[in-house]
């Protein structure tokens, strides 16, 4: 028998499934229905059974497809530079609650210009520092949008 | 309201200075997203939605409005120059466009797409204008179990018509409907799906969803490092952008097939203006005395796409404003914005808020005339931003992303949740899920469970009531939408069966 290649669509597929066994078993607990009629639990238990079962389509036509119509090779450098952007982005909302808004985004157009775009220093930290104020200004102060402070600054 | 008194009406209001603003704002930023590679007006209207909330509700609908047609004028600037798509919807304008502008016609192929944008665009809004209030007063006698149905045909052509993989488009529209459902159930006052975060009991706000997915995922997606193509030059001067009287004449049934084409097509839920441009280049060539010279730049290959893209924004606004349903990504969005400002799109609207509806189609007419005033002497200058290096672009478009969302609640937990959202866009496109279906699943799940609940309600329980005459009709045709693909490939392998055998039996 041959074994199955471990693909995206395997892999993905394989998750909605599980989210799928998750809204059904949750939407268990909850009233389907009642005497006025549908429950909170009516249109979970239906979307979610039909997502298991999509899903596992999914998983066993990933599963036993020839190579040929596998999906394309990942390229995991692309991948890292993508993923390396995310933890960026995330990295600066954490420290939002710190040094506020300026300060993180400034950090975040600092990091991405010197290790994504690998830009000179001096470029990278004056268009940060820019940014950073242009945001502040335009938003916070002509268009009174509220944004995050930090609790240093 | 007759159709000519609303006219007049939403003539006075979209000619007022803050209207005329919001207008050539709108087309504008349309124009620059529309050029630029990789910025969706999707993504564009959702970072700028909360920033809307400010703004008097017509003129910020008037703004919106604009950038998304706007963008389909500017997608053919770099589809011509670049061969690349500044639009999904400027993908068949590549073909002949960039090969006219190779041998040097690309002042034409601008004018051209311009100008067809222009005739179909027009029509598209005239169209829109005569064909939305009669259908919206047919759509009155809708209540609950048609809702339901209608909602269930729109989600059916999405995912059919969403990519390659209808199995995919599917499961997106899935998890669209359990973000939907996330919680506190209006009905019972259960919490569903909140992991015990009080951050959740309010539910995911649409924004979130939206901005995450389309703008936070496009960056990620667009980060990995790429040489610039080549741009040709654009020739100088509105004389060398004008087409030749030869080539108006070559146009003719361009113009007509693309305004018709992409109107239809746009009305239906899901076909969306790429589709409309598919079909309408295909009409062309098969109607064509010179197919051959089609992919080798023939100027109705630029019109007739180019038209038909334009004009499928008039028709994707009919059922978005007379039912309530979204045909696409961004006329999701500009339900949510609609919602969001406290209206209730769907056959009450027209008569509810003449103003606001009169108002956008005048505005329309206003910022097509605006758009090929732009798209014709100043294509040069708006080529010129396909030069902005993506280093300035991305930090620009994740912090006005960070910006819209805290904007909108105030809260860290949504930058986390925009966060989430952004890294499921960048996977979904990674894995090849198109995006359209989630965000519609997303828009439509609390209406459409709603509805089906109340239905439901009406007949103690029955689902006998969803085969009164109009749902039963929408449901089957729903149920026909999704069996298409099932038929094809059936017939796919009924066809290679016949082959086998006639190769068998010569």
């Amino acid at each position: 028998m041959r074994r199955p290649a471990l693909s995206g669509d395997l892999v993905s597929g394989a998750a909605l499934a599980a989210l799928g066994t998750y809204v059904v078993v949750q939407a268990h607990g909850w009233t389907y229905m009642g005497e006025d009629g549908p429950g909170p639990g009516f249109f979970p238990t239906w979307y979610g059974s039909v997502m298991v079962v999509l899903s596992l389509v999914l998983v066993v036509r990933s599963a036993f497809a020839p190579a040929a119509t596998q999906a394309k090779p990942v390229r995991w450098r692309e991948v890292g530079r993508a993923f390396t952007c995310w933890i960026s982005f995330v990295a600066c909302i954490a420290l939002m609650g710190w040094i506020g808004f300026a300060a993180s985004f400034a950090l975040l157009t600092w990091f991405l210009m010197t290790f994504m775009a690998r830009k000179p220093q001096r470029l990278a930290i004056p268009f940060a520092l820019g940014g950073a104020v242009l945001f502040q200004v335009l938003f916070s102060t002509l268009l009174e949008v509220n944004l995050p402070n930090g609790v240093l600054f | 309201m007759d159709i000519l008194s609303g006219l007049a009406h939403g003539f006075h209001v979209a000619t007022t200075p803050a209207a005329l603003g919001m207008c050539v704002l709108g087309v504008v930023l349309g124009t620059i997203i529309g050029v630029l590679p990789g910025l969706g007006p999707s993504a564009t209207i959702a970072m700028l939605l909360p920033l809307t909330f400010k703004l008097e509700p017509a003129g910020a609908m008037i703004m919106l409005a604009g950038i998304y047609y706007g963008a389909k004028y500017g997608g053919s600037t770099t589809s011509i120059l670049l061969n690349v798509p500044g639009e999904n919807s400027s993908v068949v304008t590549c073909i002949d466009g960039y090969q006219m502008a190779r041998k040097g016609r690309a002042g034409p192929a601008l004018g051209m797409a311009a100008i067809a944008s222009f005739i179909a665009g027009t029509f598209g809004v005239v169209a829109l204008m005569l064909v939305a209030p009669p259908l919206a007063k047919l759509s009155l006698a809708f209540s609950s179990p048609e809702y339901f149905a209608l909602m269930v045909m729109g989600l059916a052509m999405v995912v059919l018509l969403a990519g390659d993989s209808l199995l995919k488009a599917l499961l997106a529209m899935l998890v669209g409907l359990w973000i939907s459902s996330i919680g506190t159930d209006l009905f019972t006052a259960t919490t569903r799906f909140a992991f015990g975060q009080v951050e959740l009991l309010g539910g995911i706000e649409f924004i979130i969803v939206a901005i995450g997915v389309f703008a936070v995922g496009e960056v990620l997606g667009n980060i990995e490092p790429e040489e610039p193509p080549a741009m040709v030059p654009v020739p100088k001067g509105l004389r060398n952008l004008l087409p030749t009287l030869e080539d108006f004449k070559r146009c003719r049934f361009a113009f007509l097939n693309g305004s018709v084409v992409g109107f239809l097509i746009g009305v239906l839920p899901g076909a969306g203006s790429t589709i409309a441009s598919f079909i309408s280049y295909g009409i062309e060539k098969a109607v064509s005395r010179h197919p051959e010279e089609f992919g080798k730049g023939a100027i109705e290959g630029v019109a007739a796409p180019e038209g038909s893209n334009n004009a499928e924004t008039g028709g994707a606004l009919v059922p978005l404003l007379t039912l309530g349903i979204p045909g696409s990504s961004t006329t999701a969005i500009l339900l949510a914005a609609l919602i969001l400002w406290g209206f209730k799109p769907g056959p009450l609207f027209i008569q509810d808020q003449p103003a606001l509806f009169w108002g956008l189609v005048a505005s329309m007419y206003i910022g097509n005339v605006l758009l090929l005033i732009l798209n014709l002497p100043l294509v040069a200058v708006f080529a010129q931003l396909v030069r902005v290096p993506s280093y300035v672009i991305y930090p620009l478009i994740l912090g006005v992303s960070l910006v819209g969302v805290y904007s909108e609640g105030s809260s860290v937990f949504d930058l986390g949740l925009l966060a989430l959202f952004g890294l499921l866009g960048y996977g979904m496109r990674k894995l090849d899920y198109p995006t359209a279906p989630l965000v519609l699943g997303l828009v439509l799940g609390a209406p459409m469970e709603r509805a089906l609940r109340q239905s439901l309600m009406m007949s103690q329980g029955s689902l006998s009531i969803l085969l009164r005459p109009i749902p039963a009709t929408l449901l089957v045709a729903a149920a026909l939408l999704l069996a298409i693909p099932l038929i094809r490939r059936l017939n796919a392998v009924r066809v290679q069966v016949l082959d086998r055998e006639q190769g068998e039996n010569p």
